[in-house]
């Protein structure tokens, strides 16, 4: 059983190594012809000997905890403050009504252009960062959190009531073990927009992390450098992706 | 057996003050022409210790009246009076098992059944020990770690009712609770439940549209009428107890089922009538 199941699990990673590795060779194997130009594309062999050059260099590993250290900031406040809007909206119908689709408009506004504004607000800082990106995902958790609660089967909270649950019961028994699943897809989605905000706004602003050191090996003409640390962008998305799964399946084991 | 019941039940019934009283319950949806009235001056009792079902074709107004004497419909004309008091909200004497499927996902058998315990603020020992006893009388020692998603239709049903009777409500108040199962499960449920039932002297509500199960089930069976819901009848079943799915096979059991269904059948056939014509009408209109 427990074989069958390793297994099982095994299979889909290597499929998807293989898959990687596959790629990356074929995409070689054209570079080294000349079908693609590699001033352009840098080879892949390249970009996998430019990470140890990154890493003594350029300090990526420092940059990655950086970029790593933003995202998390900035994704725990779109939590803190995502959940309880949307637990508000989903409350008093009226607040719902009245500005939902203004949450839905802002999730598709390219914040990332009114980076002048928070730069006089905060300054060239870590702060300017966390802010806009938390700003980012808040849209995706407000309303994935509303529609979690919404959601809640109607029969669910007529137990509830025949329990003669207290409104504070109701919200922590009932209510928001029900919407909790919706809520760690509202997390996944908003962590993905803070994430692609913080590398974002790190390019655009030349400060900090991983964005600046693509920015910096981007301006230096160092492509295979700018590849590789796009690598460790990747990382920290998986990084994030593999935690969050763990923790939703710790929170509500075998639904 | 049957005469010995017969010659004191009726006395006790008597002596007895009705638990629960059903009291010319009348419910309106909506406003002038759309309006339907779905509960039309309903009145009946049921005392301590009884079972009576509720029968009656599909949109009569069975699950109204249910949600009514829940306390959950608190809009609504004539009185609900448990144990004496006018039922205004969910009454503690009332415990209801839902006709839809209403385990909580996301906790296992035992901490589902052991869910108005918790809300109690009882100790854990103590809650295992009262979920689990429950658990074992509904038929699902075992399974008591088992999420519901791992579970069969009608096992699940049985933890609603092992939950909803952990918290030893005076009143059972069940709505169609097998009404999603097949035919087999269904008759096995029904044993569980007077295997409950004159473990527990539980006075229960049943609200049904099968037949057999209600006269499987009841000592009394109050029949509906289709548009207006009011009560066409209420038959008083005198078949022996204890009582098994046997029953089933009995003469006795035969009479009361086509005496009853002569009753429903007029009304099963106004309701399907009406659907079709409405039906119809908004294909018409569309
Ligand atoms: N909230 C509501 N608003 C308007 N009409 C309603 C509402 N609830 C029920 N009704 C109407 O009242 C009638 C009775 O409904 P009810 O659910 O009580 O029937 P039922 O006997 O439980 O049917 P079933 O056996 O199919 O469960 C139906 O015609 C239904 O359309
Ligand atoms: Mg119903």
């Amino acid at each position: 059983m427990a074989e069958g199941r390793k297994a099982g699990r095994a299979l889909p990673i290597a499929v998807g190594a293989g898959t990687i590795v596959a790629v990356m060779l074929g995409l070689e194997g054209l570079l080294r012809v000349g079908l693609i130009n590699r001033f352009i594309v840098p080879p892949p062999s390249e970009v996998l000997l430019s990470f140890g050059r990154i890493i003594d260099e350029e300090d990526v590993l420092a940059r990655t905890w950086e970029t790593a250290f933003e995202v998390l900031v900035s994704g725990f406040f779109t939590i803190l403050i995502g959940v309880p809007i949307g637990a508000a909206l989903y409350r008093w119908r009226t607040l719902r009504a009245a500005i939902e689709d203004w949450v839905a408009a802002a999730a598709a506004a390219p914040l990332v252009l009114a980076f002048p504004l928070f730069l006089v607000m905060f300054g060239r800082s870590a702060t300017t960062v966390i802010v806009m990106s938390a700003i980012t995902g808040l849209a995706p958790m407000i309303l994935k959190t509303t529609e979690g609660f919404a959601g809640t089967r109607q029969v669910l909270i007529n137990v509830g009531k025949s329990l003669k649950m207290s409104d504070r019961q109701m919200f922590w028994k009932i209510l928001l073990p029900s919407a909790l699943p919706l809520i760690f897809t509202g997390v996944r989605l908003s962590w993905t927009f803070v994430l692609i905000s913080v590398v974002g706004i790190e390019f655009l602003i030349n400060l900090g992390g991983l964005g600046q050191l693509i920015n910096d090996l981007a301006e230096r003409y160092d492509l295979p450098g700018t590849y590789a640390a796009i690598g460790f962008v990747v990382m920290v998305s998986v990084i994030f992706f593999v935690a969050l799964e763990r923790l939703e399946s710790w929170l509500q084991p075998a639904r | 057996m049957p005469e010995v019941r017969n010659a004191l039940a009726p006395a006790a019934v008597a002596q007895a003050r009705p638990q629960l009283q059903i009291d010319k319950v009348f419910k309106r949806f909506g406003e002038g022409e759309g309006a339907v009235v779905a509960v039309d001056h309903v009145s009946f009792d049921v005392h301590p210790g009884e079972f009576v079902a509720v029968i009656g074709p599909s949109g009569c107004g069975k699950s109204t009246l249910f949600n009514i004497i829940g306390g959950l419909l608190d809009d609504y004309n004539g009185n609900v009076l448990v144990e004496g008091d006018r039922v205004a909200g969910p009454h503690p004497a009332i415990g209801m098992v839902f006709q839809e499927e209403s385990t909580f996902p996301w906790r296992n058998v035992l901490d589902n059944v052991a869910f108005p315990l918790e809300l109690m603020g009882l100790p854990k020992a103590i809650r295992t020990e009262q979920a689990r006893h429950f658990i074992e009388l509904v038929g699902l020692a075992g399974f008591e770690k088992r999420m519901p998603s791992e579970l069969s239709g009608g096992m699940k049903q049985r933890v609603s009712i092992a939950r909803t009777l952990v918290s030893k409500p005076h009143i059972l108040l069940m709505d169609e609770p097998f009404a999603a199962l097949d035919e087999q499960t269904r008759l096995l449920l029904g044993d569980k439940i007077t295997q409950i039932q004159q473990e527990l002297q539980q006075t229960t509500l049943l609200i049904t549209h099968n037949l057999t199960e209600a006269v499987q089930l009841s000592d009394r069976i109050v029949v509906m009428t289709y548009r207006p819901g009011r009560v066409k009848r209420i038959v008083n079943i005198d078949l022996p107890r204890p009582r098994t799915s046997d029953v089933v096979s009995s003469d006795a059991f035969g009479h009361y089922v086509a005496e009853i269904w002569a009753d429903l059948r007029e009304e099963a056939t106004r309701g399907m009538a009406d659907t079709e014509q409405r039906t119809r009408g908004a294909r018409g209109h569309g």
